[in-house]
């Protein structure tokens, strides 16, 4: 175990215990408090990994806007301050496919990845990435702007008290 | 030197939190918080992925993911809140499919 396998391990652990958090906690408001220190320790794990644009843009964009819009829409929908008790179904078979999800494809990895180390990649900074995605993702690029502007308009549709009515 | 089993795994088992939270789940926002813990998995793979080839296409693709999830919340909760605005609850298990929508 090197220090970068310490940092990973880490890291990794405050991720899913803030994940389990998300999932198990009464609160509706400290599941979303839960979310950013979750989405934060992800984002940690991309600097690790060298990803650090891509770190980055997780703070600005999940940190950042999805927490306070999912703490905006608790908030719209009055949610009850203190625990609430109806938020549950019963847990049989959510377990069984949720426990068999993580921990299948978990051994799937270790069964492959056990031991093996790679050398650390090229540093994703803003420029590089950049440069690939002009280079050779341009099409699915401009594909993605035009998505995002109909979920924009279809958001605002949706959102309007009645419509001609 | 890097050992991609360790975010790997963890990926893993972020995933699977996320469908256990996704199917449990009664409160239509923390699906939706839930959905996102999904997304964040896939996008963790994505970027050890790059670990291993030594390229930048796996970053490249866990940047549009972001930007699809973007998407997918801001639609997603408009939905909610149309729905709260209908039938004054958000639970999920309470929403027929088969009802007649000008009720």
């Amino acid at each position: 175990m090197t220090a970068s396998d310490v940092m990973f391990v880490a890291v990794g652990l405050i991720a899913v215990g803030a994940a389990l958090a998300v999932v198990l906690t009464e609160h509706l408001v400290r599941a979303g408090l839960w979310l950013v220190l979750a989405l934060g320790a992800v984002a940690v794990e991309f600097l690790l990994l060298r990803a650090e644009f891509v770190a980055w843009v997780q703070v600005l964009i999940y940190v950042g806007a999805v927490v306070v819009l999912l703490l905006f829409a608790v908030m719209l929908t009055r949610a009850p301050i203190g625990p609430s008790g109806d938020l549950d179904r019963p847990p049989g078979p959510a377990l069984l496919v949720g426990a068999g999800t993580g921990l299948g494809l978990a051994g799937l990895f270790v069964w492959v990845f056990a031991g093996k180390q790679f050398e650390p990649p090229p540093v994703g900074t803003a420029k590089a990435l950049g440069n690939n995605i002009f280079d050779d993702w341009v099409l699915p690029f401009e594909v993605l702007s035009v998505l995002l502007l109909a979920a924009l308009v279809g958001a605002i549709v949706l959102s309007k008290k009645e419509i001609s009515s | 030197m890097i050992r991609p089993v360790i975010p790997l795994v963890t990926a893993a088992l972020l995933l699977g939190i996320a469908v256990y939270g996704v199917l449990r789940r009664r409160n239509a926002v923390l699906v939706l918080m839930s959905v996102e813990l999904m997304l964040n998995a896939v996008n963790l793979i994505l970027v050890t992925s790059d670990t291993l080839r030594r390229t930048l296409t796996g970053q490249a693709f866990s940047l549009f993911v972001i930007v699809i999830a973007a998407a997918e919340i801001g639609v997603g909760l408009a939905l909610v809140l149309r729905l709260f605005r209908l039938r004054n609850t958000i639970n999920v298990d309470e929403v027929s499919l088969d009802e007649n929508p000008a009720n």
